[in-house]
């Protein structure tokens, strides 16, 4: 097939974009500035309505399913529920918890963990953890969000401060 | 001697409004975009909670940059560098002198007019003096031996050559119906009405002249859509690009003093300066002992309603911040409530009973503070049309300037000069 190409010089394409109104500029410009006085007065009468946040004096309201910073549940004695068996930690996508089992002295209960680290700034917050745990055991129902340090190393948590995950943001 | 005090205080009294003018402007363009843009704006710096929507900002902004290290790149010209803000600023707090603030103030039985200086070629020396601000962005890019900055001077000259052009054919017109060159002539003859109803403004006897005139003085002060010179998209931040600390401040003042100028001008020329529609002076002074208590009464009103929604805001918002700044409504309400009760009390002193100097003075401010509306209303329209309008190209800049700006003006020109020439009382 052939197709017919003709060279549109720019002053004929300008020509052909334009309406004749348009290409004086005037009317539109009028348009357009009453456009942004529109704006203007809205947000000056209705400033409450703008949808900005004060974000320290105010938060967004996250649904109940929001995956925020994790937890581990505790038995009635406040150990944690988890039994060690490495499933969160092989389907870990950021591979960020880190295990080491040991023998539980209760011999109805298999393995608890010795050691359940976190490395906040490596995990990706997917919740495939949460998923692969069998007892339930790790958590991401906190809604922290906020999680702010002055150090690497501090984010990366051990297993009693996912025991007792206060809703302070820092940690 | 009396004329020394006489012209140091009205130049006092311009640079005040110039300069005063600045750091409101400033706010106006950061909270103003931020309102057109659907944003919030600045709201947080305060001095013991009292932030004013914002407009502690600018002085956050001149703290921070008086007490940053001023650098100058090693291989700049030192003596140029430095000079080139201040030169921009010294000419945008030269313009001014040519214009009318006012029409005259009677003290002890002398009539002061209110311009700096009366020149018979005040139009001459505002194009002459407004040409001088190029050197300043000129000089400034050139001497920071950048690559960006020396392409903003470059930018920048040439604009303003292709500019200048059309900003004087753009007053020939209005040197045709005026035929003056004095811009207190100019502003009188403003104060005149057509066929009885309409102000004879400079906008309504040359509004193509008007159009002319705004936009080429928007490429004069390089405010968007015309800002080339600075184009931060493209050349950084163009001619300023290697200032800090004050020298940044100082060209950043000038760009908005420049506006105010500007705006003054526009007033000036084509607004009716100090005057008021229908209102003449005589009819100001003749009715001055029921207009100023009417005037006083409204202020007093309008204070009122102002501070009770400030009352019930701090009412409605108790408590949200735990902080100073909860007390800032209920302060400004009380604020407002000061001068409510100050306009009552100025009332109870029987203000219909101004005598003839009384009303003269009272005229006086009148027809200033019209001016001064007008000047911050065009100072406004800068800063809208930068919110409104995207930047041009460079090749649309020159096409617009020198194919459809300049044979306007001279068309103007032709079409002005031939209806004064043959229209007899067209010329005024």
């Amino acid at each position: 097939m052939e197709t017919k190409t003709q060279k549109i010089l720019p002053e004929r394409a300008w020509s052909k974009r334009f309406s004749f109104r348009e290409s004086i500029y005037l009317w539109e410009i009028l348009r357009g500035l009453g456009i942004t006085m529109r704006h203007l007065l809205r947000n000056i009468l209705r400033t409450r309505e703008m949808p900005t946040l004060q974000y320290p004096e105010e938060h967004r309201q996250y649904s109940a399913r929001f995956r925020g910073r994790h937890r581990l549940v505790p038995r009635e004695d406040g150990s944690p529920r988890c039994v060690a068996c490495m499933m969160c930690s092989t389907v870990c996508p950021a591979d960020c918890i880190h295990i080491v089992a040991a023998e539980h002295p209760d011999p109805s209960i298999e393995k608890y963990p010795a050691v359940f680290d976190i490395d906040l700034l490596r995990c990706v917050y997917c919740g495939l953890c949460e998923e692969a745990c069998p007892c339930d055991a790790i958590r991401m129902d906190t809604g922290i969000y906020e999680i702010a340090a002055d150090s690497r190393e501090k984010f990366y948590v051990n297993k009693e401060f996912l025991l007792t995950n206060d809703a302070d943001g820092t940690l | 001697m009396p004329l020394l005090i006489e012209t140091l205080l009205k130049i006092v009294f311009m640079l005040l409004v110039i300069l005063g003018l600045v750091p409101p402007l400033i706010w106006a363009e950061r909270k103003g975009s931020a309102f057109i843009q659907d944003r919030t704006g600045p709201n947080r710096a305060g001095i013991l909670g009292i932030r004013l929507a914002g407009l502690i900002h600018p002085v956050a902004d001149v703290l921070k940059l008086l007490f940053k290290e001023d650098i100058r790149p090693a291989n700049a010209q030192p003596i140029l560098y430095s000079l080139a803000p201040f030169l921009l600023m010294a000419v945008a707090l030269t313009t001014f002198a040519v214009v009318p603030f006012g029409d005259y103030l009677e003290v002890a039985g002398q009539r002061i007019p209110l311009i700096v200086a009366d020149l018979n070629v005040g139009i001459l020396y505002v194009l002459a003096i407004a040409s001088l601000g190029t050197y300043g962005i000129v000089l400034g890019g050139w001497s920071s031996n950048n690559k960006f900055s020396f392409l903003g001077a470059v930018r920048s000259s040439a604009q303003m050559i292709s500019y200048e052009i059309s900003l004087g054919l753009a007053l020939m017109g209005l040197l045709l119906v005026f035929s003056s060159l004095r811009l207190t002539d100019i502003v009188a003859g403003q104060g005149q009405l057509i066929w009885g109803f309409l102000p004879k403004w400079g906008v309504v006897v040359q509004p193509v002249g008007f159009v002319l005139f705004l936009t080429a003085m928007f490429a004069e002060t390089n405010r968007n859509p015309f800002d080339l010179p600075e184009g931060e998209s493209e050349i950084v931040a163009g001619f300023h690009l290697e200032y800090s600390s004050m020298k940044f401040a100082l060209f950043f003042m000038a760009e908005y003093a420049n506006m105010v100028v500007a705006a003054m001008l526009i007033t000036t020329l084509f607004f009716g300066g100090y005057q008021i529609p229908w209102l003449p002076r005589s009819v100001l002074e003749a009715h001055a002992g029921l207009l100023l208590p009417l005037l006083l009464a409204c202020t007093a009103l309008a204070c009122g309603w102002i501070s009770q929604l400030y009352f019930r805001r701090a009412q409605q918002e108790r408590g949200k911040f735990h902080d100073a700044r909860d007390r800032e409504p209920g302060l400004l309400g009380g604020l407002f409530v000061v001068v409510a009760l100050a306009a009552l009390l100025a009332l109870a002193l029987r203000p219909w009973a101004i005598g003839p100097v009384g009303a003269s003075v009272f005229a006086t401010l009148v027809q200033v503070s019209a001016f001064l509306v007008k000047v911050v209303f065009f100072s406004w329209l800068f800063i809208w049309v930068r919110w409104t309008l995207p930047r041009f190209r460079y090749d649309q800049l020159m096409r617009l300037g020198w194919k459809v700006m300049l044979p306007l003006g001279l068309a103007n020109m032709a079409v002005t000069a031939l209806v004064v020439a043959l229209i007899p009382g067209a010329k005024g």
